[in-house]
Order: structure tokens, then sequence, then C-alpha cells
């Protein structure tokens, strides 16, 4: 029963807190509360037994992804002028679309199966590092070994984008 | 379909709601705002909202596979924050300004 | 050799002369290409001549079927009888004649080789027509020569001092033939409703076997010649068709000679020959026919009288003379039709070849007010144009002299109106010929100083086509001569035709008493022998004529403004034509297609336009549109579930 009570808690927090990221004016604010979507994030994956995840969740979205967003705005150092501001009109369409995209996805799940009503408790050793571990290394190690070049690519063309040029002195 | 609170917990589903919400959050950011970090952020935003979609799934089913799925998810999203902050620099170095509606050369 | 073998040959040495000169005759010397026109038909001479001699009875001869299904047959075949190979002779004999008169004629021209390409593939349009053996042959023989005709009178379209006068000629000619065409094609395709088939001997058949079962239909076979005759008019320049013929003076002198007086104006002559055996059963087109000959000979002989070109005289003495003939055909006289033909053939072609020589002589001048005196300067050309305009005055014992008086004494058995206004027409031709002629070669010389110093008779290759001509003319009485001068061999050219022609329906030669025959030729003889010296008093002697168009007044300013028939042509048809194009133009082209259009055009610009603000490169309004779009799409598809 608690455990129910604490995922709707857990559940609107979430969607309070990524409501401040977007309506937020400061972008400091907003980083600080996608930081704290994050963490709520992970709470509700440890919720549904993905140990794991919420661990690296916090750890690489939270830790570093977020980190880095904090280091550019702060280089980028702007004041409280810069901020641009969107219209009323702008924002009223934005939430028209948004709810529409909504409506339509909650809509969607009108015929879908009831998870409620068929729903069989299933074996909860499901998100333990073990059982990850051998999936990943066994099924999809291939995308694991290519990921690995991911990165080199993208550390690559970040170095590249942000060299400065050389100045010509003339 | 929403069922009563008191079953709210033991079916998944609120986490599919919570889901969808988050992503269309995200979506609304996106379209709205015009600093272009925060722009990124949203973004980011719409793709965790991916990820609880599959862990529920994956407790669902019992399977770990989507587990893995997130797992790559979340790599894609590191290297391309990467890459999208360091453009994000470069831009900002030559319009010195983050207005995404300043970059509209893409224009007839 | 077998006929069918020279037939083959006999049509396809002008083709072939055509093809050489026509793609080759550019590099070619000038003298080789007239050598190689005039030997090709002299040579389609000689081929017919050994088929002549050794006529086989009625042949056909196959050479291929452009359509051979079960009930329809379209063949490419030709035949041999009396009066196909008749036709050719004359064809190829007066064109090989003609031939070796241009050879000297178009000398100075530098068109010479194409000129002779075209005569030559006059020569095979025309052999075509008269040897096919169905009408769909015919029809592309037909069309042949009215193309030919057109591109040979418009020769010398880019003539800077005529301007645009020879092209609009041959324009006219083409246009009138087309309309005459029209009549040719409905007939064909009643002919093949009505009889299943094309082919004269299968036609002649037929109506032969259903007159036998008194099934003929009268009102069709009346149609199918109504038609066939409206084909004759464009071709043969009868009222309501005849205009072109002296606007088609503008061609050069031989092609007047050749198309306009010995072959292709006898083409209608042909066809209504050839379809006797339908004409026959349509007594009510006969009449038509015949009333119309008479009016056109008539209305060509008065307009004559007053024409001071040259060659327009004897333009207009072309259609009187073609009256003459259709006059013929109305009352049946088939071979006194050709006959005519014939003699006509000789003696016109020689007064064209002889005017030809004229004008050479005179530098190119037409006028005839400006010649006179001629007759010592060029001898050979003024003795041939003596025989000539006595021939066709109906001088006695000459050739022209035998066939109008068969036709005289047809008219008088068959109504006295009718042989009284041929009587008229008989002396207006003589007057308006012997005023010609007079006002050619005698009297005293009108022109300027200039042109009579150069003034030299022509060379042999014109005076001697001359000559021949001049001997024929004068002989050509022999073919058919009347029963009263012999007992035997006369009408020879009656019984050759009637031997061997399909269905050729022959009336009797005319049984006239004796006396009564004899009384006519007498009087005819007299009628041309006191206009000519009436002629010879009045021009020669006083000179008597006028000396431009303006001083002409009452019946000689009718007679010389062609009593109006263009200008009233112009008004009926030209006029409402023109108006039409132009308010078609100008209510369609300009208003619907070019509004419409251009204003279609400019719609899709406006449009542009306005979706071209789309684009505006902000990123949120993209994104939102694909928000949207997807929002569409996924409603869409739950929505049918």
């Amino acid at each position: 029963m608690t455990l129910q009570l604490l995922a709707i808690i857990l559940g609107s927090l979430t969607i309070g807190s990524a409501l401040m990221v977007v309506l937020s004016k400061h972008p400091i604010r907003s980083v600080i509360y996608l930081v704290i979507t994050f963490f709520f994030i992970s709470s509700l994956y440890i919720l549904m037994n993905a140990e794991f995840l919420a661990i690296v969740n916090i750890i690489v979205y939270a830790g570093a992804i977020m980190v880095l967003f904090l280091f550019v705005l702060m280089l980028l150092n702007l004041n409280k002028q810069a901020e641009p501001t969107t219209s009323l009109f702008s924002k009223l369409t934005g939430v028209l679309a948004a709810g529409a995209l909504f409506s339509v996805l909650i809509a969607a799940l009108k015929d879908s199966l009831v998870l409620g009503k068929n729903y069989v408790p299933s074996n909860p050793n499901v998100g333990l590092v073990e059982n990850l571990g051998n999936l990943l290394f066994s099924k999809y190690v291939v995308p694991f070994e290519v990921s690995s070049i991911l990165f080199i690519a993208a550390m690559v063309g970040a170095v590249l984008l942000a060299k400065r040029e050389k100045q010509i002195i003339d | 379909m929403i069922p009563a609170v008191s079953t709210i917990g033991s079916s998944l589903d609120f986490f599919v709601v919570v889901a969808i919400a988050l992503f269309s959050i995200g979506c609304y950011g996106v379209l709205t705002r015009k600093n272009m970090i925060v722009l990124l952020m949203c973004i980011e935003l719409m793709l965790n909202s991916v990820n609880l979609l599959l862990v529920t799934f994956s407790k669902y089913y019992g399977a770990s596979d989507p587990q893995i799925f997130v797992f790559f998810i979340v790599v894609v999203a590191a290297a391309e924050a990467t890459v999208g902050l360091s453009i994000l620099i470069m831009a900002y170095r030559s319009n010195k300004s983050i207005d995404i509606e300043l970059f509209n050369k893409l224009k007839d | 050799m077998a006929a069918d073998i020279l037939l083959l040959t006999l049509i396809s040495l002008p083709l072939l002369g055509s093809a050489i000169i026509g793609l080759l005759g550019k590099n070619l010397p000038k003298s080789v290409v007239g050598t190689l026109a005039t030997s090709m038909v002299a040579g389609s001479f000689i081929c017919a001549l050994l088929i002549f001699s050794n006529l086989p009875q009625n042949q056909i001869v196959h050479l291929f079927s452009v359509v051979n299904w079960e009930d329809f047959k379209l063949n490419a075949s030709f035949q041999i009888d009396s009066l196909s190979i008749w036709m050719t002779l004359i064809i190829t004999g007066i064109g090989s004649l003609i031939h070796l008169f241009s050879i000297g004629y178009m000398s100075h021209d530098e068109g010479f080789y194409k000129f002779f390409a075209y005569l030559n593939l006059f020569i095979f349009s025309m052999l075509l027509l008269v040897l096919g053996s169905n009408y769909f042959v015919l029809f592309f023989g037909w069309e042949g020569v009215g193309m030919c005709s057109y591109l040979l009178i418009g020769f010398h379209f880019s003539d800077i001092a005529k301007g645009t006068e020879n092209s609009v000629a041959a324009r006219k000619a083409f246009i009138m033939n087309r309309i005459g065409d029209v009549g040719l094609l409905f007939a064909l395709f009643m002919l093949l409703a009505t009889f299943k088939t094309v082919e004269y001997n299968e036609i002649a058949a037929k109506v032969a076997e259903l007159k036998l079962a008194s099934l003929l239909p009268y009102a069709a076979v009346g149609a199918i010649t109504l038609c066939l005759f409206l084909a004759a008019t464009g071709k043969s320049a009868q009222i309501p068709l005849f205009t072109w013929l002296p606007d088609a003076m503008a061609g050069p002198t031989p092609v007047s000679a050749l198309i306009h007086a010995a072959t292709m104006v006898t083409a209608g002559i042909y066809l209504v020959v050839r379809s006797n055996f339908l004409f026959e059963l349509a007594p009510f087109t006969k009449e038509i026919i015949l009333y119309i000959g008479l009016a056109t000979s008539l209305v060509a002989a008065f307009i004559a009288m007053r024409q001071s070109d040259i060659k327009k005289v004897l333009a207009y003495s072309t259609v009187s003379q073609l009256g003459l003939m259709f006059v013929a055909l109305g009352m049946g006289a088939y071979t006194v039709a050709l006959f005519h033909v014939t003699t006509h053939a000789f003696f016109k072609a020689l007064l064209f070849l002889g005017s030809g020589s004229v004008i050479h002589a005179m530098s190119d001048e037409q006028d005839i007010r400006k010649m006179g005196g001629l007759a010592k300067k060029i001898p050979i050309t003024h003795f041939t144009f003596l025989i000539g305009t006595l021939a066709i005055s109906g001088f006695p014992l000459l050739s022209g002299f035998y066939s109008k008086d068969e036709i005289i004494a047809h008219a008088l058995m068959h109504n006295p109106i009718v042989f009284g206004t041929l009587m008229v027409a008989v002396t207006l031709t003589a007057i308006y010929m012997f005023r010609l002629y007079f006002l050619v070669f005698h009297g005293s010389f009108r022109g300027d100083h200039h042109t009579e110093s150069h003034i030299h008779e022509s060379g042999p290759s014109m005076t001697i086509p001359l000559i021949v001509l001049a001997v024929l003319s004068v002989f050509g009485g022999i073919l058919n001569l009347p029963g009263i001068f012999l007992h035997k061999g006369a009408h020879w050219f009656n019984d050759y035709l009637n031997a061997n022609t399909i269905g050729l329906n022959l009336i009797e030669p005319h049984h006239l008493d004796k006396n009564a025959a004899l009384m006519l030729m007498v009087v005819a003889s007299i009628i041309a022998l006191s206009v000519m010296t009436w002629a010879y008093v009045n021009y020669a002697k006083r000179g008597n004529m006028a000396k431009s168009d303006e001083e002409l007044t009452g019946w000689e300013k009718l007679s010389n403004a062609k009593l109006y028939f263009d200008e009233l042509y112009n008004f009926l048809f030209v006029k409402p034509t023109e108006w039409l194009s132009s308010s078609v133009h100008h209510y369609f082209d300009v208003l619907v297609l070019k509004n419409g259009i251009f204003g279609f055009a400019g719609l899709v610009e406006k449009t542009g336009n306005v979706t071209r603000k789309w684009q505006n490169g902000f990123l949120s309004s993209y994104l939102l549109w694909m928000v949207l779009g997807l929002v569409v799409i996924i409603g869409s598809y739950f929505i049918n579930k």
C-alpha cells in the first residue's frame, strides 16, 4: 500500500520538477531542476527493480552530462538581459501542440493491454547486475563494442569543433 | 482506464502515463524555449521519458533486454550531448548569442 | 516484250528520272539533267507505243495489295486498255516534246534541275492517274498532279519583281483543286458503300448485274456521279472552279503547255469517260454537265475577247475548249470528247509553246499591246502559231475542224438551243484567236526599241517540238474522219476506243443524213474563213485595239475584268473566311488560351509566393509542424481502431 502511495508521490514529483525545468526563466535553475528530475526518475527505476539502471542514470546522466551542461552555461557567462523571451502566442501554440500529443498518446492506450488487470508479478531479479552483464556480453556484445567507436567519434568531433581557428595576423 | 488510486501502484499504467507526460513536457519545452541550452536539456528529458517507458515494459515482461536498450540510449545521449554542446559553443562564438531564432539562414 | 513489263517500265521511268534529278541534279551539268529527263519521258513514250502496237485485250497488271481483307480490297494495280494507253500516248508524247522545249526555254534558269524533277514527277503522277485500274490509284495520281501543279506554278516563288503573285496563284490552284477533291473523296466513299469495291471492271460488272435485276440504286449512282463531276470541275476548270487556271499562267510557259493545256486539265474528262457506265445511269447529272460546260465555254470565250496578256488569252481559250468537251460528255458522246481532247492537246500545246517562243523572243514581255509585226522576225514560230490558230478556229480540214464538227453535229441532234449557243461560242473562239494572232504577228511593232533589237528565233530545242506539234495539228483529224469522206477507215478512233474500254457505252456516230452533215461542215468553214478575213482587216490593217485597260468601256470592260468573277469569289468566300479566322484568333486564341494559360502560370506563381513564406528558418516552427504531423498520424492510426 505504501509502495503504491510512494509510486504516486514520486511520479507526481517527477512531473512537477520536469515542468519547472521548462518553465523557469533562469537557465541555471533549469539545469538544477533537471538534475532533480533525474533523481526522481532513478527512484522510479528502483521501485521497478531496475537497480543497476538507477545507479547508472545517476552516475552518467546527473553526474556527467548535467555537469557538462552546467560547465557550458557558466562558460558562456550570460547576464540576465541576454535571456531570450518567447511571446505568449508561441507559448500557447506550444501548449496546444504538446497537449494534443499528450491526449493522442493517452487515447492510444485506450484499447491496449490493460496492464493493471492482467498484471502478473514477474521475476524481480531482472534488473540485477549479473543478469544484465550476462546479457550485455553475450547477446549485445557487438553494439557494446560499436558504442566505444561512437564515443571516440564523439570525442574527436567535440574537440575539433571547439578548437579555435588560428588567427591570421596581417 | 485510469484506475482508482488504491490500486494504482500495482499496475504499471501509471508509469506509462508518467512517461507520456514527461515526453509532452519535453516537447513543449523544445517548441517554446529559445535558449539553446535549455532546448538541449529538454531533448534529454524526452530521452529519459523513453527510458522510463522501456524499464516499465521490462518489468512487465520480465525480460532484461529493454534494460540493455536503456543502457545504449544513455550512451547515445551522452555522445549527442557532447557534440551538441560543442556546436553550441561554436555558434555562440559567431553570433555572440544563444537565441535560436537568430539562426534562420535556411529560409528562402 | 510482255505488256505488263512494258507497263511497269513505262510508269517507273519518270519516277526514276525525278528521283535522280531531284537528289543529284544540283551537281550534274544542265545538259545531262535535261537529256536525262527528256529521255525518261521519251522512253515511256516508246514503251507505250510498243504496247499500243500489240494491245492486249483489257489486261490488268497487279503490283501489290495495300489492303487485302475479305470484303475490302485496295490494290495498286494498273490497267492496259485502249483508253488508258491512248491517254498515256498523249501524255508521254506531248510530255517529251515539252521536255525538249524546256531544255531551251529554261536554260537561263538557276532552278533548272528542280524544274525537270518536278516535270518528271508530274508525268509519273499523271500516268498513275490514267493507268490505274481502280479509283484508288486514280486518286493517288489525282493528288499527285495537284501537288506538282502547285510546285510548278509557284516555281519562281522568289521572283522579286512579281512579289507573292506566283505563290498566291499556286495556292489558289491548289485550294480550288482541293475543293474538287472533296467530291472525288465522297464519290470514292459512296462507291465503296454501294458497290464494296473500287475496281473499274468490278463496278461495271456489278452495275450491269444490278441493272438486270432492276435493283440499281439510282439515287446513290446519281450522288456518285455528281461528286465525280465536282472533282472534274475542279481539275478541268469549269464553272465555278475555273478562276485558278488563268492565274496559273504565272508559272513558266512549258508548265502551262503541259499541265494546263494537254494533260492535267484533261484528267477531269478522263474521269468522266472512265466512269461512263455510271454516268449513263444518271441523266440528271449529264444535263448538269451539259449546261455547265456550255456556260463555261461561253463565259470563257467572252472573257478572252479582251485580254491583253498572250498567255491569259490562251488560258481562257483552254477553259472554253474544256467546256466544249464537257458539252460532248453531257450528251453522252464520250469518244467524241476524247477525240477533241487529243486534237486540243496538239494545237493547244502548240499554241502555248509558240507563245513561249514569242515571249522568249520578246525578252519576257507578255503584253500583246507591245508586240506586233513579228511575222518576219521569227518565221518558224509565226508559221506554227498560225497553224495552231487555224486548227483551233476550225479551219477546214485541220484537226480542230473535225473534232469540233462532231460535237456540233451531236448538239444539233440533241437540242437546238445547245446547238445555237455552241455556234456562238465557236464563233467567239475564232474571233479572239485571230485577234491574238494578228495583233502579235502583223501590223507594226509597238514595243520599245531595246526589246526590238533582241528579237531572235529560238534554237532548235524549242522549234523542233513546235514543228512536230504543227504537223500533228494538221493531220490529227485523220484519227476520226467522218463517214462522208471515206467509207473505210472512218471513225477509227471511235472503234478503237469502243473495242477495248470497260463498259464504254458508245453512241452511234451521228445519223444526220449526208446533206445535213455536209451543210454543217460548210457553215462551219464559212464562219471560220469570214472571221479570219474580218480579223485581218480589223486588227492587222487597222490595228484596232485599246492601248490600255482604262480606255475600255461597256462590254469590253466586262470582258477585260474577267466578268468580276475573282472579285465575286473574294467577297463570297475569301473575306468571310478571313473574318472567321481573325475572330477565332481574337476570341479564342487571345482571350481563352493566352489568358487561360498565362493566367494559370500566374496563379502558380502567386501560390508559390505565398507558400514560400512557410520556410522561415525558425527551428521552433518546423518542430511545431512536425509535432502536429505526428499527432495526426498517430491519431489517424488509432481512430480506425
